[in-house]
């Protein structure tokens, strides 16, 4: 293998375990906190909203707004670190 | 009047800029010359995104249904999550022109692009007959047109800087479009907010306590009126939790899978320019999805408020004004003079459109006729800028995908282009041939054309990018196993076409297969075209090399280079 596979190679693995974490964040609020563990959330109220609720309508796609940023950042960087950066 | 000042307006921006940004070659008519900036593209993703379902009837839509709503604030937000992850950077790489392009080659076969142009049509056409309806109901209820004339307006406009400026004329008009619909959305929202709970931003307002000094918290209030006239908790829902996360499912990889949208990818010039492109574009659209949910807050309580047990001859102008359009109807069941909105379908004496909770919202409210005329002059900007890139993905599906690489690959470029005017041409007249004689399932089927994208292409795009080996015949297969899948549940389910028609849809729930409805099939087809490629491939030869070298390529970000047709 050229040292050029091996840094796409590791360029790569390193992307894959990004998207992971990142997804599984994804999952985490929007199918586990409002929908599958809803009701257990609904039972905490922070002011006029049901926990569970309000991921539902309002946290989860704030949550999905940073994710995409986050992963903005961390893509620049990698690319930076493998030198793919234009 | 003021109403038609605004519509005015904003028409002759969209006409202005039409005309300063003609497309004199293909690659500025199918990607508007590839070097749009992100913020832009961001922007112009976002009016494509939102059309008429989003600014008209979503936040209706939530209000009837409470947490059921949710599946589409979630579903439809969470795909772009996918699609900035997943899909939106590679294809960038890719550097093509169409999704069809892509499986096209990536799958080396003429067959895939084939169902894939098919699988584009069948999507973008349902679509587009929505937005043409919601632009017939914004011009025949505030501009006092017959809703026909409307949507010949509507198409005149469309055509003009579709036809004229393609992809780098949607831009610039989307970019408007967007600024115009937030304002639009916004504004009202934040009036009522204040109104109700004294805190101008609605996303907090809707948690608050109302303004009337009685400190109950505005989402309680509402939970206590639904339970009252026998309806689920506002905050409950009555879906099965499998259904609503099926349905969730669906919606996010439908909206990771629509060609309209994935299209817009191909416009900028970096890959890294693609990642934060999709990160405005999501910022862009959530400030109308976490407001939306907030408008149906307000909306379902003032509703409430103002018309159960109360005189119908006491009803507000409003009432009457959407009484002649028959999207309000009154039958008095007691005779009693009142107006009794409850549950139970037998005592119920108001039917109310769910669509006109956004468009009546400001008046329920009291607000003055300026914010009237700005919603209007908002909904039409989001049901034309989607139409208008939906027919992008249609023309360019017919002109490159079907002529340029099927049937007449030595057509030139200046032949292509007209070609791709004149199937902009017909399938604006085919579109609005469908607004204004909706066919009765065109509503049902676009809830479903999110079940066939992410049935179709979704498994075929991620596999194509994520897993080296995956050939041909395992994506055509699972696309074509996945899309029948998702259209026999469809008619099964939905229409009853094999059970004796539309009456007995509704008997046949008990036999939905693991209790999902149509609407979040897609889901369990997805999975199943994911299934089926993968098995497939096991048995089929591996893909040539320089294919598993293109995907080795189009993982790499740097060397995108502009979108070119080689």
């Amino acid at each position: 293998m050229t040292d050029k596979q091996t840094n796409a190679k590791g360029y790569w693995k390193e992307n894959l375990k990004y998207l992971f974490i990142l997804l599984a964040i994804w999952f985490m609020v929007s199918y586990g906190a409002g929908i599958l563990f809803k009701d257990a959330l609904d039972t905490i109220q922070i002011g006029g909203f049901k926990l569970g609720f309000w991921f539902a309508q309002q946290g989860s796609i704030y949550v999905f707004v940073i994710l995409i940023f986050v992963y903005v950042r961390l893509m620049n960087k990698l690319d930076k670190k493998y030198g793919y950066d234009e | 009047m003021w109403t038609y000042v605004l519509v005015g307006i904003t028409f002759s921006i969209y006409i202005g800029i039409a005309i300063w940004s003609r497309a004199g070659s293909t690659k500025e008519f199918y990607v508007a010359g590839g070097g749009v900036s992100p913020l832009a593209n961001g922007m112009a993703t976002a009016a494509d995104w939102m059309s008429a379902a989003s600014f008209i009837s979503m936040a209706g839509i939530i209000a009837f249904a409470g947490y059921d709503g949710s599946v589409y604030l979630m579903g439809w937000t969470g795909g772009y999550v996918l699609l900035a992850l997943l899909l939106a950077p590679y294809l960038r790489k890719f550097g093509k022109f169409t999704v069809p392009d892509f499986i096209g080659d990536r799958y080396y076969s003429k067959t895939a692009r084939l169902v894939a142009v098919l699988c584009a049509l069948l999507v973008s056409f349902t679509y587009v007959a929505g937005q043409m309806q919601g632009v017939g109901l914004v011009f025949s209820r505030f501009l006092e047109v017959d809703m026909n004339t409307g949507v010949i307006i509507g198409m005149v406009i469309v055509l003009f800087y579709a036809v004229l400026g393609g992809m780098k004329g949607i831009t610039y008009t989307q970019v408007a479009q967007y600024c115009v619909l937030i304002f639009a959305f916004m504004v009202p929202a934040i009036f009522i907010s204040f109104q109700m709970t004294g805190n101008p931003i609605p996303q907090l307002g809707m948690g608050s306590t109302l303004n009337d000094g009685s400190g109950v918290f505005l989402l309680d209030k509402l939970d206590g009126l639904s339970t009252e006239l026998g309806f689920e908790e506002y905050t409950s829902g009555s879906k099965s939790m499998i259904d609503v996360f099926a349905i969730t499912l669906a919606l996010m990889v439908g909206t990771a899978g629509l060609p309209h949208v994935i299209v817009r990818f191909f416009t900028v010039k970096r890959v890294k320019d693609a990642r934060k492109s999709a990160g405005w574009a999501l910022l862009l659209i959530a400030i109308l999805y976490t407001t939306a949910p907030a408008v149906s807050v307000f909306a379902r309580t003032n509703m409430i408020d103002t018309v159960n047990n109360q005189p119908y001859a006491d009803m507000p102008e409003w009432f009457s004004k959407w009484e002649i359009t028959g999207l309000i109807a009154f039958d008095d069941k007691n005779g009693d003079g009142l107006i009794q909105y409850v549950a139970d379908a037998n005592t119920n004496e108001l039917q109310v459109n769910r669509d006109i909770m956004v468009l009546a919202n400001p008046e329920i409210a009291n607000l003055p006729a300026w914010v009237i005329a700005l919603v209007a002059a908002g909904g039409l900007a989001a049901a034309l800028s989607t139409a208008a890139g939906l027919l992008l993905v249609i023309s360019s599906s017919v002109s490159h995908d079907l002529i340029k690489k099927v049937f007449k690959p030595d057509i030139s470029e200046k032949g292509e282009l007209w070609a791709a005017r004149g199937a902009a041409t017909v399938a604006v007249i085919i579109a609005g041939y469908f607004g204004i004689n909706p066919p009765g399932f065109v509503a049902a089927v676009v809830a479903l054309a999110f079940g066939l994208a992410a049935a179709s292409f979704f498994p075929a795009i991620v596999l194509g990018i994520f897993y080296k080996k995956m050939n041909k015949e395992g994506a055509i297969a699972g696309m074509v196993i996945g899309i029948s899948l998702m259209l026999f549940y469809m008619l099964k389910f939905k229409f009853g076409i094999f059970d004796g028609g539309k009456s007995a849809v509704a008997g046949l729930k008990e036999d939905w297969w693991f209790g999902i409805s149509p609407e979040g099939f897609g889901s369990v087809a997805m999975v199943v075209n994911f299934i089926v490629s993968i098995a497939i491939m096991k048995f089929t030869p591996a893909p040539p090399v320089e294919v598993q070298k293109i995907v080795e390529d189009i993982r790499i970000p740097s060397g995108a280079g502009a979108a070119s047709d080689h």
